[in-house]
């Protein structure tokens, strides 16, 4: 997370807060003393590892069968592996290590489009006011109607599944709340001193919107992003699980999609992918909450 | 009164962007567009694609085209399914009634614990149960609906025998209208406690912030000071206005959790919209998938109408501003 916090922090510590520390460590520092916080650290960094780094030493096929493994084997049973065989005597403990690279990386890729688009938007409506913000809006309230998951499906069914274009479907429905928020933090920060200090030094528009408010809009920004990309998890989960995931890749909801009929009998080809979604989607919040609270103090435990 | 015209012309506005959006979606996939909406059926039946093509006007220029659809849905006509050629909008109308008992229940479930709990969170702010509540959320929040749904399948419903498996109904169901409607409930805890468990979260969490800050308010100090009883206080001064933000994000959510159905129908097999929409995905059946989906921008639409015109008589402070999105 250290390069997240990077960029915040070293604008922040430019200015010094009331107590005389920097806010940007003193936000460091409520952060690593808040164990919920840690916990997520945690996690994402023990996902990233199983999913990033194992599979260098580990060389498998997720998809072979291996010698001696028979199907639906249950974590107790004698030889079996600690997380159990699936229907075709898959391991299912390789599936959780193989099937989060797919995820994340659509996941990352969703997420970086939602931010280029909601916080573009957000600042230029924000920022200029107008009629620019009243037909940024427009458009933002129409893809806040649209239902997110379906209009995915419908994307993803129409255009065959593929990285792209489930990277599409999802970057293009997500980003209004983004965007409503990025707006609100620059027509709030657009009118203090120090906007208008540099404005009136001279500083152009384009100058002031990237250097000057979008610096002290990220805390906000950041802790949405967290939130953004859960999201992002969640829905290339749901549309993994109903079949119209990539094709060429494994991933969590395409294992628990194909588990799924055979569950009265073998809850654990179901749950391990399951939990690994769950625990990932789940480290994401914590750190984000940890960073709101960090951030803004006051609004703790609300 | 102004307002509230602009705000339903507004509505009606973006309904018409959702069809015309819809439309555009068959011409920007890949292939000719009477080959999108046929699928799979395309390469074999001619008689189907003439069909298609007389049907959505493809040989007249894209503008007409795209008001012949708009036409066409706005009398209701939402094409026919590939798959067995019935009217997409009655298919819906089939199926609408159990996906909004389903999406209902929950919501109701969700409000009703989720104020309770956040109220009694609120008024011990430093408690267990209220340090509980934002673990709650977050784990609400983190689990995929699909997969929730299937555990409380495998660990409750296999092994406790009252809770049925899938559909809303048992297959050999016989009985009057009294049992019929147990075996409906019977069928429906599952899945809308599912459902609810996502906005559960988000309603415990909202309440007990917003109950928090009523609890701290000048007036229910009055309230207190005055020796009223502490339930009088908690329930007419506090709750009246804390609720507040509670009911506005009940009423923008009825659309999501209608949209959050597809998951959780899927795996109950609920007979509802989302149910059909998994179906038609299986079966490439796309005039099918577009219907599902005007209608639930549809219901999403009206549904943050309605919010916003009840929001204006509750708080007439809306009404002088006269803002819809601040």
């Amino acid at each position: 997370m250290s390069d997240v916090l990077g960029p915040a922090s070293v604008h922040l510590e430019d200015v010094t807060s009331e107590s005389g520390a920097a806010p940007g460590r003193e936000a460091l520092r409520m952060f690593t003393r808040n164990k919920a916080a840690l916990l997520g650290v945690v996690l994402l960094v023990g996902i990233f590892f199983l999913t990033f780094i194992v599979p260098l030493f580990l060389d498998r096929d997720p998809d072979a069968r291996i010698r001696g493994l028979r199907p639906h084997m249950s974590p107790f049973d004698e030889g079996a592996p600690f997380m159990g065989t699936d229907n075709l005597a898959r391991d299912v403990w390789i599936i959780v290590i193989y099937g989060g690279a797919a995820t994340l990386r659509i996941a990352a890729g969703a997420a970086t489009m939602i931010i280029l688009i909601g916080v573009t938007l957000g600042a230029l409506a924000g920022y200029y006011g107008g009629w620019v913000d009243n037909v940024l809006m427009r458009i933002t309230e129409f893809f806040l109607v649209l239902p997110g998951l379906l209009f995915a499906i419908v994307v993803v069914a129409l255009f065959e599944p593929s990285y792209w274009t489930i990277t599409i479907a999802i970057g293009s429905i997500s980003w209004p709340q983004l965007m409503r928020l990025t707006r609100a933090e620059f027509l709030r920060i657009k009118n203090l001193e120090y906007v208008k200090a540099a404005r009136a030094m001279g500083s152009g528009d384009l100058r002031i919107i990237t250097r000057v408010i979008l610096p002290n809009a990220l805390p906000t920004l950041i802790v949405s992003a967290t939130l953004i990309m859960g999201g992002a998890i969640l829905i290339e989960a749901g549309l993994a699980f109903l079949g119209l995931g990539d094709p060429n890749s494994l991933s969590w909801g395409l294992a628990i999609g194909r588990a799924r009929e055979f569950f009265t009998t073998n809850w654990w080809a179901v749950t391990f992918p399951g939990l690994a979604i769950f625990l990932t989607v789940l480290g994401l919040s914590l750190v984000g909450d940890g960073l709101q609270d960090a951030y803004n103090p006051k609004l703790r435990g609300r | 009164m102004k307002a509230i015209l602009a705000r339903i012309a507004q509505s009606l506005g973006l309904i018409l962007a959702v069809i015309v959006l819809n439309f555009s979606l068959i011409h920007l996939a890949p292939g000719d567009a009477a080959d999108v909406i046929a699928g799979d059926a395309s390469a074999s039946d001619p008689e189907l694609m003439a069909e298609i093509r007389a049907e959505y006007g493809l040989d007249k220029p894209f503008i007409q085209q795209v008001a012949i659809y708009v036409g066409n849905v706005v009398q209701g006509d939402l094409g026919t399914s590939i798959w067995d050629g019935e009217s997409v909008a009655g298919k819906m109308a089939d199926r609408l009634g159990a996906t909004a008992l389903l999406a209902f229940t929950a919501l109701v479930f969700a409000f009703v614990v989720g104020v309770s709990i956040g109220t009694i969170a609120a008024r011990n702010p430093t408690s267990a149960l209220s340090q509980g509540i934002t673990v709650l959320a977050l784990f609400g929040f983190s689990m995929p609906a699909f997969w929730s749904g299937l555990l409380l399948l495998i660990f409750v419903a296999v092994k406790v025998d009252f809770f049925p498996v899938s559909g809303n109904h048992d297959l050999d169901f016989e009985g009057n209208w009294f049992e019929s409607l147990l075996d409906l409930g019977q069928h429906l805890i599952l899945p809308a406690l599912t459902l609810g468990i996502i906005f559960l979260a988000q309603y415990s969490r909202l309440s007990r912030a917003s109950m928090l800050e009523v609890l701290e308010s000048d007036y229910v100090r009055t309230a207190r000071a005055k020796g009223l009883s502490e339930r009088s206080v908690v329930f007419k001064h506090g709750l009246r206005n804390g609720l507040i933000p509670v009911v506005t994000v009940l009423g923008l959510q009825f659309g999501v959790a209608f949209s959050g159905a597809i998951l959780v129908e899927t795996v109950f097999a609920w007979p509802g919209i989302g149910r059909l929409a998994f179906d038609a995905v299986l079966r490439r059946d796309v005039p099918v998938l577009l219907g599902v989906l005007i209608l639930t921008s549809v219901v999403v639409i009206i549904a943050n109408l309605v919010t916003d015109l009840v929001y204006r008589i509750i708080d007439p402070r809306i009404r002088v501003t006269g803002g819809v999105n601040v």
